[in-house]
């Protein structure tokens, strides 16, 4: 095997279910209840069923301790022949990314044949733990021996500690929320609210019109009763995201320019993507969308204020693209993850500015302007809402197909992810 | 959604009372098996006609148990009465008469199934009154069958024989489960093109199907049903239909393919799905269809144009992209409704779009022929869905009993089957034609 070519990993198509924005549509379904309809949405589109796909990779961000074999379990809930492998993924944000890259490129090397990669996550049945102290007394209980013991351990129990303690999207090591950090990465390269609430908007409509379109035909499949995002307002305007006050960036003060429209909501999803080489797709007679070219991860110091927590894609680009020896005119879409109007504006600030590419990405000059009319011209996650582990699934699917429709060019991907990580990929056109 | 009141009439102390105060008792009709028998008994053949012998012949090859004279006392599964060389009313008596001797020995579930010749305006007179007389005397025994038995015809145009294979197709349908809410109906074969299946446990083997509106009630029973006869099934519904649509697929093993079929483009991605995916398109069903009742007199643009656009002219723009790519074969099968012949109160724009479809079939029926394919409809009676479940239990109870010979609401397989039938190369004679499912009700009669 050594000495063999690696073969292309050919995206097929994809599936998710509709997002819906926390506590609304999926209030009542896990995570294991989401990735199945994807999963099985996908094996309805495609003709799976009782087929061994070569393996099955993703994850959840938020995850039960019992969720330890999510993707196996979801499998064997499906329609897929009950052989097929899975494995949990974990990587943040990136998880879906993660998921589907390494999946490519076991592809790529022979030893997978078919694959599914994905991710799903849920706010509205988020686990929730119970206190630290409470944790290590009921501990202390499991390991007691006699009547005694045991008396002695329950007896330590207090009122406080039945308090339990919901998972937060903050950052371990700082304290601060996501927001927050962005706020400071916004601030920091001056980006306007205006030209924030103008990305926002240009995703509600952009994703509004690939609705009407008929584009999400064969991308989504409903679930639950709800059969687009609802997240989506196509009636949102410049003056009525004006009116919303800042929620992130409090230390900023009339500085703060983030708010609950241009930052993505917490939102439940999942999303899954077939995967294969193109003999396993003409053999069952499957389109062959996009070719899943090549992928790379970053990681920033965010921790010591070196660089902002979620600029990690800057980074993973100019590496990807130097190894690629590609340029951004080689590229017809550019996906970059709205985690938050400012996260793509300020990493298109930093790819634009001399000082940031020479002193941070270590190159000669700028790495280049991105052309608006190239960028999530389908509406991304602003719109589209963001349930962590499935959005590089979402991302992968949507932008495969759209290449495909054009028959021809490139497109890059970005996804930022908390603990300052960040995996971006480029994907080319099949015809 | 079940009709309670079969369930009780049929069942332990209560079908004791139902028989003591002499309730009407629906009977369980007997339905299609992949291994139940075609016919529950033997077969009586009754009658003379030019290929009689080869008719028998073919049925004994089928597995039955074929009588050419009066089969004593032992019980019949089945009466074929061979009426077709008939010249004048005078001769009906003697093979009516010994039909009705015949009667009492039929078992539940049988089937009586009249073969006779159309009655057509340049007939002699008395040859034309004997041809329709028939239908008359076989809708009226339809009306006396019991026990779930059914009767129904096959009418022999122009120089077809009952031989052909649209003329089996049709007598093994008839015999068979699959007619089980098929009652006081006739089919007439109209050429001798078509084939009878190589297995008739799978039919449809090999063959690509579409069906429109796949994702519940009758068109998700029409998905199962052409799996069950080893098609290859592609489901369309509308995309908020999305996970009903991939459950039923998933069951069936088929592909989905979410669309409004309302879009100028469904019939170019109906075709392209079938073809790149599946390799052939064989069979299409427009199932997907609405109703927006309301009185006329209250009707608005949207209500009505919303129903004329899903359940006949988004037909006709599809018919088109498939007649011009001259698909080899292709068979399309259209759903009607009792309710665009015989119409029905509140359903001006139901009616409308359902006789539209019934015409459409009969005027496409030569432009499907070219290819070698056919088109035809099938006009459900009251067939149990959730849809028919919102109707008012009063009405429901009459529309079930009182109306339709067989004294039940039909299910959605039994229209599933009817176009199983109806899309297979058995039914190539019979192209342009529309068949009731209505277990011979009352309405449209």
């Amino acid at each position: 095997m050594a000495d063999q070519p690696v073969r292309h990993a050919v995206i097929i198509g994809g599936n998710r279910i509709p997002f819906a924005r926390s506590n609304t549509a999926y209030v009542n379904v896990s995570n294991q209840d989401m990735f199945t309809a994807a999963l099985e949405g996908l094996v309805a589109r495609f003709g799976l069923q009782g087929q061994h796909i070569g393996a099955v990779s993703g994850g959840a961000v938020l995850k039960h301790s019992k969720d330890f074999n999510l993707m196996r379990e979801c499998v064997l809930g499906s329609s897929l022949d009950a052989a097929t492998p899975a494995y949990d993924v974990q990587m943040a944000c990136a998880t879906g990314m993660e998921a589907i890259g390494s999946l490519a490129n076991k592809i790529k090397l022979g030893q997978l044949d078919s694959a599914i990669g994905g991710g799903v996550d849920t706010t509205s049945d988020a686990p929730i733990v119970v206190s630290e102290s409470l944790r290590a007394i009921l501990l202390e209980l499991s390991r007691a021996r006699s009547t005694k013991a045991k008396l002695s351990a329950l007896a330590k129990i207090r009122p406080a500690h039945l308090a339990p303690s919901a998972p937060g999207t903050g950052e371990p090591r700082t304290g601060m929320s996501m927001g927050e950090h962005q706020a400071i990465t916004t601030h920091a390269w001056g980006i306007t609210r205006e030209a924030q609430d103008e990305l926002a908007l240009a995703s509600h409509k952009n994703l509004a019109a690939a609705y009407d379109r008929g584009f999400f035909d064969d991308l989504i499949t409903a679930f639950n009763g709800l059969a687009k995002d609802n997240n989506l307002r196509a009636d949102s305007s410049m003056d009525k995201l004006a009116k919303l006050k800042p929620a992130f960036g409090k230390s900023l003060g009339e500085q703060a320019t983030m708010t609950a429209a241009n930052s993505t909501p917490l939102t439940d999803g999942a999303s899954a993507v077939l995967l294969g080489s193109e003999d396993y797709a003409q053999e069952n007679d499957l389109p062959m969308l996009a070719n899943f070219v090549d992928f790379e991860a970053a990681a920033v110091d965010f921790v010591h204020g070196s660089e902002g927590l979620l600029m990690a894609p800057a980074y993973a680009t100019a590496r990807l693209l130097k190894r690629n020896n590609l340029s951004f005119e080689d590229f017809d879409f550019f996906e970059i993850h709205e985690a938050f109007a400012g996260t793509v504006l300020a990493t298109l600030k930093a790819w634009e500015s001399e000082e940031f590419c020479r002193e941070k990405l270590g190159l000669d000059g700028p790495l280049g302007t991105v052309d608006r009319a190239k960028l999530n011209v389908n509406g991304s996650s602003l719109a589209a809402g963001h349930p962590f582990a499935a959005t590089g699934g979402r991302l992968i699917a949507s932008t495969a197909k759209m290449l495909h429709e054009k028959g021809s060019g490139r497109a890059l991907i970005s996804v930022c992810a908390a603990g300052g990580q960040g995996v971006v990929a480029i994907l080319e056109a099949r015809k | 959604m079940a009709d309670k009141y079969l369930e009780l009439v049929n069942s332990g102390m209560t079908k004791k009372l139902a028989k003591l105060l002499g309730l009407p008792r629906p009977p369980r009709l007997r339905r299609f098996g992949v291994d139940t028998p075609l016919l529950p008994g033997p077969v009586l053949v009754l009658g003379t006609s030019a290929r009689a012998q080869e008719l028998s012949d073919t049925m004994v090859s089928w597995g039955l148990d074929v009588r050419r004279h009066d089969a004593g006392e032992s019980k019949l599964g089945g009466l074929v009465l061979l009426l077709d060389e008939l010249s004048h009313p005078e001769q009906l008596s003697a093979l009516m008469l010994a039909t009705g001797a015949a009667l009492r020995k039929l078992v539940p579930g049988a089937r009586v199934v009249s073969v006779s010749k159309p009655a057509l305006a340049n007939d002699e007179p008395a040859l034309a009154a004997v041809r329709q007389g028939i239908d008359g005397a076989m809708r009226s025994l339809g009306r006396e069958m019991r026990g779930g038995a059914t009767a129904n015809g096959i009418v022999l145009a122009g120089d077809t024989s009952i031989v052909s294979p649209s003329a089996l197709g049709a007598l093994r349908f008839f015999f068979s489960g699959r007619s089980a809410y098929v009652d006081g109906q006739f089919l007439t074969v109209r050429t001798e093109a078509g084939e009878l299946p190589e297995d008739f446990r799978k039919p449809l083997a090999g063959k690509v199907a579409v069906v429109t509106g796949a994702a519940r009630g009758i068109g998700a029973e029409i998905a199962r049903t052409l799996a069950r006869d080893g098609a290859k099934v592609v489901l369309v519904d509308m995309p908020q239909a999305g996970d009903a649509l991939a459950k039923v697929a998933n069951q069936v093993g088929g592909t989905t393919l979410q669309l409004d079929v309302t879009a100028k483009d469904a019939g170019q991605r109906i075709m392209d799905h079938a073809l790149t995916r599946h390799g052939s398109l064989d069979l299409v069903v427009h199932n997907a269809g609405i109703t927006r009742d309301k009185l006329l007199a209250n009707m608005d643009a949207a209500r009505w144009d919303s129903v004329i656009a899903v359940n006949i002219a988004s037909q006709l723009r599809m018919n088109e992209v498939f007649l011009a790519a001259k698909l080899p074969g292709l068979r399309v099968v259209s759903l009607a409704s009792t309710s665009g012949i015989a119409g029905n109160r509140g359903q001006t724009n139901y009616a409308a779009s359902k006789g539209g479809v019934i015409g459409m079939v009969r005027a496409s029926a030569a432009l499907f022929a070219e290819n070698g394919g056919s088109i035809t409809a099938v006009a459900p009676g009251f067939i149990e869905t959730e849809m028919t479940a919102k109707i008012p239990l009063g009405t429901r109870t009459v529309a079930r009993l009182v109306l339709p010979s067989l004294m039940q609401g039909g299910l959605p397989v039994d229209v599933a089957e009817a176009i199983g039938f109806l899309g297979s190369g058995a039914a190539a004679g019979l192209n342009g034609q529309t068949l009731r499912v209505c277990g011979q009700s009352l309405v449209g009669a």
